[in-house]
């Protein structure tokens, strides 16, 4: 892979709005409808939402994008202990944006909003995320994301690991 | 490593202003970070702090004052003993959980990008064939 000359605009952040809202942007160099499709295809999507560094398997994706459509990710080595995130699509607007609910843990579960906006010929992603309560904000920062945290830890033990030798 | 933390300030200051130049200047003390360490380990009155770091109940005071305008220490007063503890503003805490979070969708977009280019690449492909 070519290296990436990082932009100041490339720069993935991360804004906490709120007690109960994060915003994540990064801006991509293609236009709109390229990332759209990424997003919406179930055949690209899989290829980019658990990145090798995440060290997860994604055992199957299914993705209907469309209003009222239902998606289903299930993770993990073990068949007989799988991990599923689930939820409904509530809008979607071609090449524009997507919200979608994330329902695996109940009641506590958050909404996102992902839109798309077009300039030059890139696209600047705003991605947001509104839990019911601080606490289901508060615990998704020590839930899931810790265990793909502790995936991290793993992977600096082992580089530390390879380069001591 | 470092430049991902300060995007994250930078981003963080922008969103707190005051309670970051406010933090800065309670942490900026040498005394005051004394303090914050012992109350770490449990709470504390004015005159406990006042004696274990040889100082005047009016010093301390002062310096209390300013932890507890930055939101790292609180006081109750009972009777006539001013108990501090830890304060609400837990800088750290809010720190890694950002830098957690930036992690997760980094390693996404980093990988979108790769899908990103390959869909161009198509796309090219197929312009080219219509246009033949």
């Amino acid at each position: 892979m070519a290296a990436r000359k990082e932009s100041e605009s490339q720069r993935t952040t991360v804004q906490k709005k709120s007690e109960r809202e994060v915003v994540v942007t990064r801006t991509f160099d293609a236009p709109a409808r390229l990332v759209f499709e990424a997003w919406s295809k179930p055949e690209f999507f899989k290829k980019w939402w658990v990145p090798r560094s995440m060290g997860m398997t994604l055992r199957s994706c299914e993705l209907d994008v469309r209003p009222g459509g239902k998606y289903r990710l299930v993770f993990g080595d073990d068949p007989a202990n799988p991990m599923a995130f689930f939820g409904e699509y509530l809008e979607v607007v071609p090449n524009k944006r997507i919200v979608w609910t994330n329902e695996e843990s109940g009641d506590a579960g958050s909404v996102t909003t992902v839109t798309f906006e077009e300039r030059d010929g890139k696209t600047l992603l705003v991605l947001s995320e509104l839990y019911p309560t601080k606490e289901a904000l508060d615990a998704a920062g020590t839930g899931a994301q810790e265990a793909m945290h502790e995936t991290f830890g793993q992977l600096d033990e082992l580089l530390a690991e390879l380069s001591a030798r | 490593m470092s430049t991902a933390n300060s995007s994250i300030l930078n981003h963080m200051v922008q969103r707190f202003p005051t309670h970051f130049n406010a933090s800065f200047a309670a942490l900026a003390d040498a005394t005051r970070r004394g303090v914050l360490d012992q109350l770490a380990r449990g709470d504390a009155s004015i005159t406990d702090l006042a004696d274990k770091f040889e100082m005047t109940l009016t010093g301390m005071k002062k310096h209390v004052g300013v932890l507890e305008l930055a939101g790292l220490v609180t006081t109750e007063k009972v009777g006539r003993v001013r108990t501090c503890r830890i304060g609400p503003c837990r800088l750290e805490e809010e720190m890694e959980w950002i830098t957690r979070y930036r992690q997760v969708w980094d390693a996404r977009f980093e990988a979108l990008d790769g899908v990103i280019d390959e869909l161009k690449r198509q796309e090219k492909a197929r312009g080219r064939k219509k246009r033949k």
